[in-house]
Formats: C-alpha cells, sequence, structure tokens
C-alpha cells in the first residue's frame, strides 16, 4: 500500500519532470528572451483548493532590485542543505541554467549585468495582477501573508504603516501573522488589528501578565474551500521581544510553543479538519524542526528567514514552501484535499518580474495616493553609487560597509555596528541613491543612532552573542537575523565552535592592532532594543554621509575571515 | 536546615570558583552544588532521566529577570528545581500533599546568564527522576 509519504514525494517528482513548478521551461525562456506574463502565470489548475503565499514584503510598494544572499551558512543538521545552498550550487540543485531568469532571480551571481537585462522585480501593483489572474483560475483561493507587511520603507514609517494596510486591504487576504509589525508599538498594532477585514492570527501571541492567550488574535481560523474544511493556524515571530524592542509592546510575550501548536493541530483535527496550514513566521530552520515535532500540519507557510525555494521541502509529511522577500515572489500551491486527507499538490515560486506583469491599476492608482503627499522627498536625489549596494548575506554587505562608513565618519567613532537584518532592496552601479532608496535600508521605528563607550571584551561579547543567535546549533536557539555588521573592527569566526569560542583575532582596522579587552573604545550603532537610546536617526547620518562624498563607491570588505564552513 | 560540613565544603568550593574563575570553575562549582543539593534531595537515591518529570521553560528567555517556568510531575510528591548557572543554584522545593489535584508547579524566576535548569521529582513509587531545559539569555537584537 502506498503511503501518504509517498504520494507528496510522486507529487514533487512529478512537479519537476512536468515543469510544473516552471523552472526548467525559464531557463529555455530565457534563450529566446521572450518572459512573458502568461509564461511567468502559466499554472495547470490542479485539485480543489489553492493557496496563494506571501511574506516578508517590507513596505516594498514599488518594484525595486534585490540580490539573494551569496552566504547563507547552515550549522547542525542544517549544514549544506536547502536554504543554506547559494550561487552555483543552487541552480545545480534545481537544474537553474545559467543567465536565464531564474538564475536572476534566485542567485547572486553576475547580479549587476542580469539586473540590467531582466529589470526590477516586486510591486504590489505587479502582485496585484498575479494574484487576480490565480483568482480567475481558482476564485477562491486563499490569500495568506506571513507577516513582516507593515514594516520598511519612507511611506510606511510616515503613515504608521497605513500605506501598506491601505494597500493590502485592496490585495484581500484572508489571515496573516505577525512581526515588525509590533514595532509600530502595541497601540497601533491594536488600531490596525481591530480594523482588518482579515483573520489576525498567532497562536504563540500571549499575554504578558497571565501568560495567557492574548485578545485581539486567534490561534487559528476556518475556511470552506472546495469541499474541504481547512484550518489556518497562525505562528507570530517567537523572539520578537528579544530580537526588537520588548518596550514598545510589554503586553506581549511570545516563544515558539510548540506544545500548544501541537495541540491545536490535534483540537482542529478532532473538529474535522481536511486540511491543517501553519501560517508562520519562525523562519525555516524552526519551521523545520517544528514540522518534526509538531505531527499533522499540511502545510507551513514559512516567513521571516527572506527564503525563496522553487520547491517545497519534505518533513515527514509536511511541506515546508518559502516565498522569498520585498514583494520579490509569490508562491501558488494547488492541493488535492481528499476525506481529510491532502493527496497531492502542485506548487509555483512565481518570481515577480515587474518589466513582465503588468501593473493593476487600482491598487497602482491605491499606492499613488498614498505616497503623493511624500513624492517630492522620496525622489530627492542624494547622491549615486559605483557599487552594487546589497544587504543579504551571514556578514557584511556593501549596503552596511556604506552605513558603517557613516556611522564612523559622521558620529566620529572607532567601529560601527549595523544590525544583521535581512530587508532592504540593492541598488545597481551607476543608480542614483534617492532618500527613499536610504530609508528602504533603514526604516524603522527606533533608528537612533547612539555614540557610546564599549570594552573591548564587551565587544567580543556582543558579536559572540550575536553570532549565536544566528550559528547555534538547535534552530530554536536561533532568532534568524543576519550577523551583526561591523566597520572599523575586524574579527575571524568558526562557525561551528559553541558559544565564546566563535570569535578570534578581533582586530581595530584602522591602526591593524589587536582588540585590548581592558580598553574602551567609541562605538556607534544603530537599532538598539534599549529604551531611551539617544541619537540622530540612523537615516539622516546616512544621507549626510552620501551628500558628503556625491559619488559612493565600496571596496571589497575583507575585514571578516569565516571559517568551518 | 542544618548545614552539614560537607555542605559547607561544598558552597564555598562553589563559592570560591565563582569569583576566581568564569565559565569552567563557575560550571564544576554548580555540578558539586547540584550533587550536594540532589543528594540531600534524594538521599543517595539514584537518579534517571525520565519522561515522568516535563520541565516548560522558553528556549530564549525574553528577560533574564524574569523567566516563566512551569514543572509538572504527574504523581510526584515533591520535587526540587536548580538553575545551575545561577550564583545560588537553588530555585524551589515543593512537597504535593495527597489531595493535591495536579503535581505542578508554575513560577518566574531570574537566571544570570544561559543556562540549563534541571527538575528532580519524587515519583508515586519512590523513583527519582530528573528533566533539564537549557535556556538561553541574549543581549538581543537583529532581527530578520
Amino acid at each position: 500500500m502506498i503511503s501518504r509519504r509517498d504520494f507528496l514525494q510522486t507529487s514533487m517528482a512529478a512537479s519537476a519532470i512536468v515543469g510544473a513548478s516552471g523552472f526548467g521551461n525559464w531557463a529555455r525562456l530565457a534563450a529566446q528572451q521572450s518572459l512573458t506574463q502568461d509564461q511567468l502565470l502559466q499554472f495547470d489548475t490542479f485539485g480543489n483548493v489553492s493557496l496563494i503565499h506571501m511574506c516578508d514584503l517590507h513596505a516594498q510598494l514599488k518594484p525595486i532590485y534585490f540580490r539573494e544572499p551569496e552566504v547563507n551558512i547552515g550549522v547542525g543538521d542544517n549544514r549544506g542543505v536547502v536554504p543554506h545552498i547559494t550561487g552555483a550550487d543552487f541552480r545545480a540543485l534545481y537544474g537553474i541554467e545559467d543567465g536565464s531568469p531564474s538564475h536572476y532571480a534566485l542567485t547572486y551571481n553576475d547580479f549587476s549585468a542580469l539586473a540590467k537585462a531582466y529589470g526590477k522585480v516586486g510591486g504590489l501593483d505587479r502582485v496585484a495582477t498575479v494574484v487576480k489572474a490565480i483568482r480567475a483560475d481558482r476564485p477562491d483561493a486563499l490569500l495568506l501573508d506571513a507577516g513582516d507587511t507593515w514594516h520598511g520603507s519612507y511611506g510606511c514609517y510616515h503613515t504608521q504603516g497605513q500605506d501598506v494596510v491601505n494597500a493590502m486591504n485592496l490585495l484581500k487576504p484572508d489571515a496573516m501573522t505577525f512581526h515588525w509589525e509590533f514595532t509600530l508599538g502595541s497601540d497601533r498594532v491594536r488600531e490596525i488589528v481591530d480594523g482588518l477585514p482579515f483573520a489576525a492570527l498567532g497562536q504563540n501571541i500571549f499575554d504578558a501578565e497571565w501568560d495567557e492567550p492574548a485578545e485581539g488574535f486567534e490561534p487559528y481560523t476556518w475556511f470552506e474551500r472546495g469541499g474541504a474544511k481547512i484550518a489556518v493556524i497562525g505562528q507570530a515571530f517567537p523572539y520578537m521581544p528579544i530580537a526588537n524592542p520588548g518596550w514598545m509592546f510589554p503586553e506581549y510575550t511570545f516563544g515558539i510553543r510548540d506544545e500548544r501548536m501541537q495541540e491545536l493541530v490535534d483540537e482542529v483535527r478532532s473538529a474535522g479538519a481536511d486540511l491543517v496550514v501553519c501560517l508562520s513566521h519562525n523562519g525555516f530552520d524552526v519551521d523545520r524542526k517544528m514540522a518534526g515535532v509538531v505531527s499533522g500540519i499540511d502545510i507551513i507557510l514559512s516567513g521571516h528567514t527572506h527564503d525563496a525555494l522553487p520547491e517545497p521541502l519534505l518533513v515527514g509529511e509536511t511541506l515546508i514552501i518559502a516565498s522569498g522577500s520585498n514583494g520579490k515572489f509569490i508562491s501558488r500551491i494547488d492541493l488535492d484535499v481528499q476525506g481529510g486527507r491532502m493527496m497531492g499538490f502542485r506548487h509555483k515560486l512565481i518570481p515577480i518580474f515587474s518589466d513582465v506583469i503588468e501593473p493593476d491599476a487600482e491598487m497602482a492608482a491605491q499606492i499613488a495616493e498614498d505616497r503623493a503627499p511624500y513624492e517630492a522627498d522620496l525622489r530627492e536625489v542624494i547622491g549615486t553609487t559605483d557599487s552594487l549596494l546589497y544587504r543579504r548575506g551571514n556578514f557584511n554587505g556593501t549596503w552596511d560597509d556604506l552605513i558603517c562608513d557613516a556611522l564612523l565618519s559622521q558620529r566620529d567613532a572607532e567601529i560601527a555596528l549595523s544590525p544583521g537584518v535581512r530587508w532592504g532592496p540593492s541598488l545597481l552601479p551607476g543608480q542614483e541613491i534617492t532618500r527613499e532608496d536610504i530609508w528602504n535600508v533603514t526604516s524603522m521605528s527606533y533608528p537612533e543612532a547612539y555614540r557610546t563607550e564599549m570594552t573591548g571584551e564587551f565587544l567580543k561579547i556582543v558579536l559572540e552573542d550575536v553570532a549565536d543567535n544566528l550559528f547555534n546549533p538547535d534552530p530554536y536557539y536561533q532568532q534568524g537575523g543576519d550577523m551583526v555588521r561591523t566597520g572599523g573592527l575586524g574579527y575571524r569566526i568558526d562557525v561551528t565552535k559553541p558559544q565564546g569560542e566563535r570569535i578570534n583575532d578581533l582586530t581595530l582596522l584602522a591602526t591593524g592592532e589587536a582588540i585590548d579587552p581592558a580598553r574602551s573604545y567609541v562605538v556607534a550603532g544603530w537599532a538598539s532594543v534599549n529604551e531611551g537610546t539617544e541619537g540622530p536617526p540612523i537615516w539622516d547620518v546616512v544621507e549626510a554621509h552620501i551628500r558628503a562624498l556625491g559619488t559612493v563607491t565600496v571596496a571589497p570588505n575583507t575585514s571578516v575571515i569565516v571559517e568551518g564552513v | 536546615m542544618n548545614i552539614t560540613r560537607r555542605q559547607t565544603l561544598f558552597v564555598s568550593v562553589g563559592a570560591a570558583a565563582f569569583f576566581a574563575m568564569p565559565a569552567f570553575a563557575r560550571r564544576l562549582g554548580a555540578e558539586l552544588d547540584l550533587e550536594a543539593r540532589t543528594n540531600e534531595f534524594t538521599e543517595g537515591a539514584e537518579v534517571v532521566d525520565g519522561d515522568g518529570v516535563v520541565i516548560k521553560a522558553p528556549e530564549i528567555a525574553e528577560n533574564g529577570n524574569t523567566v516563566p517556568i512551569e514543572v509538572s510531575a504527574p504523581g510526584a510528591s515533591a520535587l526540587i528545581v536548580m538553575a545551575l548557572g545561577n550564583p545560588n543554584p537553588g530555585v524551589v522545593r515543593v512537597a504535593f500533599g495527597p489531595l493535591a489535584a495536579s503535581q505542578s508547579v508554575s513560577t518566574r524566576i531570574r537566571l544570570a546568564g544561559t543556562q540549563d535548569v534541571v527538575a528532580i521529582a519524587k515519583m508515586a513509587d519512590g523513583t527519582f527522576q530528573r528533566a533539564s531545559a537549557t535556556v538561553k539569555v541574549t543581549i538581543g537584537g537583529c532581527g530578520g
């Protein structure tokens, strides 16, 4: 007798062979240079249920460039497996032809050249076109947003998330879960959530005082589609008060709470769920571990770690879907749900090529209306870049090198620290840098660029602490960001060592001398989670620096030596 | 409570190690203290890792000064909880009377740093079972 896992694996193989995932096709289309919207959207509707997954928009309502990571190291059981495979290895794994659109969309190599050929990605007006096309195929398709939506741009900051909320409401999601949304502050989050025309989910959003499920956020919600009862369980980012300023939302506590996840899966199964979907902001490795701990979840729609995978990952009988970030991709998953079981699926990670997909007029008008009051400020040109500016990657990106340089020069510091967040689009060599571009990589509600003193010993503790949040072999002890970026400070890191032994050879780059544990250094940084941090907002610091330079050139960064890969 | 000479020795060894040397020596001190406390609770009986006692604690503490933990040991008559990385590892000792509706306790504890929290329960049959959970206390920041 064939097991359900065999069914799912057979579906996966069939997808790869017939190209339902679209990947084989893209490569051929590239040769013809004739990518069209119809080809991007081509999908043979399957089964009786369709899901549309989006995540980590970070308020990028307009098309952008986004370079995928070059360095994405997995440790422990996640060493050398997806999503910790990049570049040529990634292309080989998924059979992606060099120079193809999927090469450009999913890997970092030759980014500047390919970006000129294939253009920008994302834009919620393009996403709207894709969502409408899927709904034309399957009118009752569920649109599920895994969060990090109301954060990350000039407009989002100045409207406290309202511009994104307006645009997303037009897109009509069926449910969402949360992370950076909470950095708007709990009053504002509650205000928006109270008015949401769709479900706000998070089984792990708890009241901090009583340690019981928080009001205003349901753990799960029900849908009936294609004759199947579908339960969607929400999982918010587990470590919000640690990774972000907890004082901004002191009423809430989170955590992974996988025991409660199991209880809820059992609850919805016994209430007759034919399909159990987890809409998660855990991050990919945490979701992979949770899929092995909690039984009975059919699909995890995963967000947080910004991975874009052209095929689902099968863990036991659970499919994990990862759909990228910054509006660059959405996933469509068609399912055959029969008699309380998911018996097969068809999946496609749809890249939003902005020049290929027609913008949706209604959405474009909504975005334009909310941008109008800020348009002149957004478009103001601050400088030009000679270098490719990008952020994503486990260690320094060129955007962060530039931000660290700005901190060193504008704040007169010896060492600069910049947070290892994964959001923030890229700019191509030769592009003008506008105020909007600077805000896209700096916008947040705790932007103060502090200037303080830290001893060499404390600097080492900070680096060790952040490194453990990234390289702890147990994903449940990771927070999902990248390594803190350093300016003026070099070091050697062995990712395989335990906390306290990973970071060595700390060097003050200005003098080439070893960092003295007992000496105090002047350190500038931003995005401190501590209440009462003082300093000018980081976007002003970066703007002043770029204005002074006129044209920006960022040299390759060789100050971090990574070992144990 | 009577402190025996043996315990006094352990305490002073632990304290000396704590002030003199970091990490390794402090762990050693805590282990000695753990042994002393365990022996006092079990009166020397064998302790095995078991499913009979379950610790619920966050993997990463949101605030190391007040970490919610819950220990349950169905059927147990008593249990102790220790935080191995704290200067004073003893957290709580609980006795469940025959009328206790459930053998479970929850509280909030302060953790000096990343460490293991250990619970040992005296089960209904008089044997002792142990569970442990690692709780990470971190500086925070830099979420993706």
